[in-house]
């Protein structure tokens, strides 16, 4: 590890996706993810690469999926409102396979909302954002050194499964400047590509790793790529056979890899009543929770998912029969999943809107509630 | 050393968040886990401006402020709501430049000509927030001086790190001084 320094979530953010090797940014500014697009703007054209300011987040999610498709891993940041624009394009790179991470430093909505305030409100964006079934992954830091790690993750995961990732950041951690000790050199993963002549590649083969390997543009493999639904050879299919063969595969080619894919920490659970289920920054106000409540004697555990699409259910799984309370900083998204999983009846939620951090205090006076309830 | 909690509070373009960087800069430079916020309104300049800094030898959970240890006021609306109801255990400390109205306190209590100083020794009041910087740090004992002079030479912005060091010198002489038993009686002020 290298020496200690004080860096911010998203200077953390930026500086992963530079170890994780980004070439090229696109993007719009906007509070509370802005330093992210600066850092880029100034460090991208040191090495080669590429920044560009677009018009709007439609076209700065559209210019990440062209340079993807040429090879460089691209980069987008943004937060709610920028997010929403972006919803169209992400669909497409979905739909194309086109590897790429997006970063949503959230703040408080509807619409414009609060712009320098702190919520978790587009955790079902991050989802269902985008019409039509699909899969996604995000990934949900709640330190700055998880932001950095978890950047490089994410380009690793975009590239390996041909897969657009969304950093889900907050304005708590994107703004958090705190102490990070950054490795000297991470692990990075480069996307496959086809090991066949021009002649012989499939594009969008079904094979068995469920990610086909793929072509830059420019290197003399000539293919078709749509937002349509598309057959094996990237053209457009109206054949229904051809149709569910894509989507099957489309929809279902992160389950082979779930194991690696879902991560989350457990802290405290093997005799706890009750489980704290946080995520982001609250996250941390709920392990700070969880301390004091055990310092008072109440059996509490905490539980984080690290990736929450595709939530780690089978990880949760092992705890149903427990009572569940799930802070969050918007009016109960995430909780779906976590009553999904280990039933309505045990779970209780907590949730702040006010754009201000949820306290500890709040969390414990909860978990005294809930605890005084169960016995 | 137990948990160190600590508020720069004033008005937007005081430059208080980069003084707060400074002080957890000098934190990590000291070995200490620490964690820096701020909260602010969407203007660039005006409204009111609140930095935060949690210095520990533990790990720093949530990353606000809950009882704080030190609290800088550098207006009369920061002190009206950060320092009129500071407990008493707690230093506060005031530019007395913007603050004039404050209730009597029987301790912990510095009322300093952080910006008007910095106006008089520097010719204009940019770095008053480094001066401050200077005089929270002195005061609360929190790190050695060396470790700030460091933080503030990486932090200032570019060609101004000499004249930072400047400031740093006077508010960390200005806290001195408060801090010798002459010193602290005419800071009751009431």
């Amino acid at each position: 590890m290298s020496k200690a320094r004080l860096m911010q979530g998203n200077e953390a953010c930026a500086e992963g996706a530079l170890a994780a090797g980004v070439k090229f940014y696109a993007g719009y500014p906007i509070t509370p993810s802005t330093e992210i697009a600066e850092i880029m703007a100034e460090k991208l054209p040191l090495i080669g690469g590429t920044f560009i300011q677009m018009e709007d987040e439609i076209g700065s999610m559209a210019a990440i999926i062209g340079a993807s498709l040429t090879g460089a891993k691209a980069l987008t940041a943004t937060s709610g409102p920028g997010f929403s624009l972006k919803q169209e394009n992400l669909g497409y790179a979905i739909a194309t396979e086109v590897p790429c991470v997006l970063v949503n430093v959230q703040r408080a909505g509807p619409s414009t909302g609060l712009p320098t305030s702190p919520a978790q409100a587009d955790v079902m964006q991050a989802r269902w954002g985008t019409h039509g079934d699909h899969p996604i992954i995000a990934l949900c830091p709640s330190s700055v050194q998880e932001c950095y790690e978890l950047t490089v993750k994410a380009f690793n995961f975009a590239e390996e499964f041909r897969q657009p990732v969304i950093m889900l950041m907050d304005e708590v951690v994107g703004h958090l400047r705190e102490k990070v000790e950054l490795p000297d050199a991470v692990e990075v993963v480069e996307r496959k590509k086809p090991s066949v002549s021009p002649d012989e590649y499939i594009p969008y083969a079904n094979n068995e790793s469920m990610i086909p390997a793929m072509a830059n543009f420019g290197d003399g493999y000539r293919y078709h790529v749509t937002g349509l639904t598309h057959g094996e050879n990237g053209l457009p299919t109206g054949k229904p056979a051809v149709a569910e063969k894509y989507l099957e595969r489309l929809t279902r080619k992160l389950d082979p890899y779930l194991d690696r894919i879902q991560l989350y920490e457990e802290i405290l659970l093997e005799d706890a009543e009750l489980i704290v289920v946080a995520y982001g920054g609250p996250a941390r106000s709920a392990l700070e929770a969880v301390h004091a409540a055990r310092s008072e004697g109440l059996n509490v555990g905490f539980f984080r998912p690290i990736t929450i699409w595709p939530f780690p259910q089978e990880a949760l799984e092992k705890y149903a029969g427990r009572q569940f309370l799930v802070p969050e900083m918007n009016s109960g998204q995430l909780v779906g999943e976590i009553e999904r999983v280990v039933g309505r009846r045990q779970v209780q939620r907590l949730n702040r809107i006010d754009g201000e951090l949820i306290t500890p205090d709040q969390i414990l006076q909860r978990i005294r509630e809930v605890m005084t309830h169960v016995q | 050393m137990a948990k160190q909690q600590v508020l720069f509070t004033g008005t937007g373009g005081q430059g208080l968040i980069l003084a707060a960087i400074m002080l957890a800069e000098a934190a990590v430079l000291a070995g200490k886990n620490v964690v820096q916020s701020q909260s602010y309104g969407p203007e660039a300049r005006g409204g009111a401006s609140k930095a935060e800094v949690i210095i520990s030898d533990e790990v720093v959970n949530y990353p606000k402020v809950q009882k704080p240890d030190v609290v800088l006021a550098m207006s009369q609306e920061a002190y009206r709501k950060y320092g009129f109801t500071l407990d008493e255990a707690s230093i506060l400390i005031i530019d007395n430049t913007y603050v004039q109205e404050v209730k009597s306190r029987s301790k912990n209590f510095y009322a300093l000509p952080l910006t008007r100083m910095t106006r008089n020794q520097l010719g204009s009041e940019q770095s008053a927030n480094v001066v401050a910087l200077g005089a929270v740090a002195a005061l609360s004992g929190l790190i050695s001086l060396e470790e700030v002079r460091q933080a503030v030479l990486q932090r200032a912005p570019k060609g101004t790190g000499e004249r930072n060091l400047k400031a740093l010198e006077i508010g960390w002489q200005l806290g001195v001084e408060a801090l010798e038993p002459a010193a602290v009686k005419p800071a009751r002020v009431g």
